[in-house]
């Protein structure tokens, strides 16, 4: 009573049948997309650091590593980073100032007593946030943070460009990131620790502080460090709000120049390709992109090794 | 030690002082930091769109969508950039997919558990935290320079689509990764190849993850200035462009042009292009939302 | 070393089937028919094994049971004969499976053909996420089938006994049916492929009573055309369904083999070794 079907009769049909070749083609493809992400990778750093060697034959490395004093334009000619690399660090620290309290006490409400409403509401909320424009985020540091919530505070002595907005506007950018980061970790420690607190009469927040927080260290360590490279990673935001003077100055009242706001000021600017100057943004870049890269590995690290833990 | 006390617990609850309404208090101080920690974010959030709605709607209208860059304010419009911004993000998302969804099928999929294929996943992630202006720069270099492409429109799509593919194949290879293995395994014992199990099993379950990946992507890919500035979007465009010619421009620069500019006006018209590019963005999510809503009607894991 | 059955299967002792099903039907042992021979298969996962020295033959039209305590390798040893561990990257067979007197694991082999002649059904219900009738067509489709695939899905789906409850809602999704509704659209969609065998791992574990007894009522009517591997962990279910029984368990090294096979009747009712009499009987497991 079974149906013969023709071609598909599973009478003495022999076992072998070569794969077909497009299945071998097909993997050809999804292997040369998957290596697009490796060309990538290798492709800025050669660029990089083609370019910026070509800088370092006029300039001296050391010079440019160790100098005080960044003057790009205006003569006499100084390529020293260090006035760059603190004005990034000045923004990024106070940005998370700003976001690691905020971020982490988002974080433990929505790990451990948000009910599935409120989450609907406060997720939505923090990811908001974190998809706004950064240039959106440099005009609100512009046009309010610095006129309506700085201005009333140090009168006079805060410049229309200083570090403070920026590094407001900044810590609230990666505010969401600390958030949702730290929450994922916070929820990744086991219910069995909790609960065992608990049955010695711990208070809620007893286990949070005591338990929860501690076990979860690493991952939020992780999240804050990532935060840290997305600040100094920021341009827009800065360019507006810090604007471009690069002055050595840990005053944050002051206007500064980032890594990233330097290279937007070159390329914006009438700078020919071949001088000097355009190519000290390669070299700035190169020094970015080596310390976000080194944060995000250390990051990295340190989840892997959280990770571990508890699996 | 007291007199023989009456039983261990009793002996012991002397012992104790647990001050128990005073740790409660501190715990209900520290709910009301977390709760206002988060009102303050709502706040900024709220503060920030209101700062943007009343500088920009006065100088919202359709002459103004219509219209292209002038010098005086008040007849400025965002024409070439609106136009600029929309062929971008098509040109990006036309890119990006399929090579990110390839790459996410690859890596996930293919790819046996050894070193190398772990570096590539790693690669991916490194990408992903690379400063956007590190894109431009290399954009700068590989587009515009050694492939020729000038100032072009197509040059800065390339470069956005390269910025946004780390984040499309993360997306994607969640999205292939919350298909459970025993949908694989009844593909197989049925007789299919691997292709034939990605395409027939595979796809259709993760399709709504990897569209929300791709079209949320695009979203942030309107957003981005940075790159562009460094591969020659530039920012007096009064004509429509087209993607192998120089000279285009895009709303977020558009928005950084206007808002460097210290006049009232010219703040104003920043924010106005500012709504629009967060009606964009909107829209865009909101399409994210109702396709992922489409797309996984029947999926119940 | 665990006995095959050609050596405990004594003619004068046994020439008939004992306890006939109820279809009435009677064999003898010239009419088995043996499909599937397996022939000193260990299997190992890396430097693990995980099953030792198996021998054992499937006759077609018939239903064999592999009953056991759980971990001892049934479901390994079920999968070896469509090739499924061959998906786990650590996985070695050593010895021979013979279908229709072709080895399975020889070298040229294409476990992609495999799998199209012998079909699985497992334990929690898979339906993919597309309709009734993409379900039952995907096995056929990739196999390039170019028939009639409405006639296919029809017929493929009355022998599953699902036809006359979807009929009319082919194009709604597969995952919306009930529980023993889903396991029967898997049945189906593994007939669709026209198989010879039909493996069975715990079908009927996720399913209530009432499904249960559908999926062995199903398994009778299959049996006329297919010969059916189930494992299962349900004693009495091997009683009621089966027409052999292999009782596996696992060994001191953490081995699983077979201790004894043989007409499912004589198993459970006389079996010959000690270790299959105090599994049946339910002294352990």
């Amino acid at each position: 009573m079974r149906t013969v079907s023709n071609e598909m009769t599973a009478a003495r049909r022999p076992l072998t049948r070569r794969v077909p070749a497009s299945e071998r083609l097909i993997e050809v493809l999804l292997f040369l997309a998957a290596a697009v992400g490796v060309v990538t990778t290798i492709g800025i750093v050669l660029v990089l650091l083609a370019q910026a060697l070509d800088f370092f034959r006029e300039v001296s490395p050391i010079a440019f590593l160790t100098g005080t004093v960044w003057s790009a334009s205006i003569e006499p000619l100084q390529f020293g980073i260090i006035p760059l690399v603190v004005g990034t660090l000045d923004i990024a620290v106070i940005a998370l100032v700003v976001a690691i309290p905020f971020g982490l006490l988002a974080a433990v409400y929505l790990a451990e007593y948000a009910s599935m409403r409120t989450r609907n509401v406060v997720k939505p909320v923090l990811e908001t946030i974190a998809g706004i424009p950064t240039i959106v985020l440099g005009f609100f540091a512009l046009n309010f943070v610095t006129p309506r919530l700085l201005k009333p505070l140090f009168g006079s002595d805060i410049g229309t460009f200083n570090v403070l907005s920026a590094g407001i506007v900044v810590g609230l950018l990666i505010t969401p990131l600390i958030a949702s980061l730290s929450e994922d970790a916070l929820r990744a420690v086991p219910r069995g620790l909790r609960e065992g607190a608990f049955a010695m009469g711990a208070t809620k927040w007893e286990v949070v502080r005591k338990v929860a927080f501690p076990a979860a260290l690493s991952g939020i360590m992780a999240s804050i460090i990532l935060a840290m490279s997305r600040a100094m990673g920021e341009t827009m935001a800065v360019v507006l709000a810090a604007g471009m003077n690069p002055q050595l100055s840990l005053d944050p009242r002051q206007s500064v120049e980032t890594m990233t706001a330097f290279i937007v000021q070159i390329s914006t600017g009438d700078t020919p390709q071949n001088s000097i100057q355009f190519k000290s943004l390669f070299a700035v870049a190169l020094v970015l992109f080596s310390i976000t890269l080194m944060l995000n590995l250390i990051s990295n690290r340190i989840v892997a090794r959280f990770r571990n833990r508890y699996s | 030690m007291s007199a023989t006390p009456a039983s261990p617990a009793a002996a012991g609850e002397a012992l104790f002082d647990p001050r128990l309404a005073r740790r409660k208090l501190t715990g209900t101080i520290f709910l009301g930091a977390c709760l206002a920690a988060i009102a303050v974010l709502l706040i900024a959030l709220i503060l920030l769109l209101m700062d943007v709605l009343t500088k920009g709607v006065p100088y919202l209208d359709l002459d103004f969508l219509t219209g292209v860059p002038s010098r005086i304010p008040a007849r400025a419009g965002i024409l070439p950039a609106l136009v600029g911004s929309i062929e971008i993000a098509l040109i990006v998302g036309l890119l990006a997919f399929p090579i990110g969804i390839a790459a996410a099928i690859y890596l996930t999929e293919y790819a046996r558990d050894t070193f190398l294929t772990r570096l590539l996943r790693t690669n991916i992630s490194n990408l992903a935290g690379v400063p956007s202006i590190i894109y431009g720069i290399f954009g700068l270099a590989v587009f515009v320079r050694a492939l020729q492409l000038g100032y072009s429109l197509l040059a800065g799509a390339l470069t956005l689509a390269l910025l946004i593919l780390p984040v499309v194949i993360i997306a994607s290879m969640e999205a292939l990764r919350a298909v459970p293995d025993s949908q694989r395994e009844g593909a197989y014992a049925l007789g299919a190849t691997r292709w034939q199990m990605i395409r027939g099993a595979i796809l259709p379950s993760s399709a709504s993850g990897v569209m929300t990946g791709i079209i949320l992507a695009m979203s942030r890919a309107i957003g981005e200035t940075a790159p562009l500035i460094l591969v020659g979007a530039v920012t007096f465009v009064t004509f429509l462009p087209t993607p192998l010619e120089g000279g285009y421009t895009v709303l977020p620069i558009q928005v950084y042009q206007w808002a460097t500019r210290p006049q009232q006006d010219f703040q104003a018209i920043a924010a106005a292009t500012i709504i629009v590019v967060l009606v964009l963005m909107l829209l865009l999510n909101l399409l994210a939302l109702v396709v992922r809503a489409r797309l996984s009607r029947h999926i119940s894991w | 070393m665990s006995p095959s059955v050609a050596e405990t299967r004594d003619p004068q002792i046994a020439p008939l089937r004992i306890a006939p099903r109820e279809s009435g039907e009677h064999r003898t042992e010239a009419q088995r028919d043996i499909v599937i021979k397996l022939e000193d298969v260990s299997c190992y996962y890396g430097s693990f094994r995980a099953v030792r020295n198996v021998d054992l033959d499937i006759a077609g039209r018939e239903i064999t049971a592999l009953i056991g305590p759980s971990g001892c390798g049934k479901s390994t040893l079920l999968r070896t004969i469509n090739r499924m561990n061959d998906l786990v990257p650590v996985f070695r067979l050593e010895g021979q499976i013979l279908l229709d007197g072709q080895p399975l694991y020889a070298p040229r082999v294409d476990p992609v053909e495999v799998r199209r002649r012998v079909g699985m059904v497992f334990q929690k219900p898979n339906p993919f996420p597309k309709s009734i009738y993409d379900n039952v067509a995907f096995g056929a489709r990739v196999n390039g089938y170019r028939g009639n695939m409405n006639e296919l899905v029809e017929q493929s789906l009355r022998r599953a006994a699902l036809w006359d409850e979807v009929k009319d809602k082919l194009r709604q999704s597969g995952m919306s049916l009930s529980g023993g509704q889903q396991q029967r659209l898997c049945i189906a969609r593994a007939i669709a492929t026209e198989p010879e065998i039909i493996l069975m791992d715990e079908p009927c574990s996720a399913l209530d009573p009432r499904a249960t007894l559908q999926i062995e009522e199903l398994m009778f009517n299959l049996k006329r055309d297919y010969t059916i591997v189930i494992v299962t962990h349900n004693m009495q279910q091997a009683a009621r369904a089966s027409d052999v029984t292999a009782f596996m368990t696992m060994g001191a090294d953490r081995a699983g083999y077979v201790v004894e096979v043989g007409p499912t009747a004589q198993l459970f009712t006389n079996p010959r070794e000690q270790l299959t009499e105090d599994y049946v009987s339910g002294r352990f497991g």
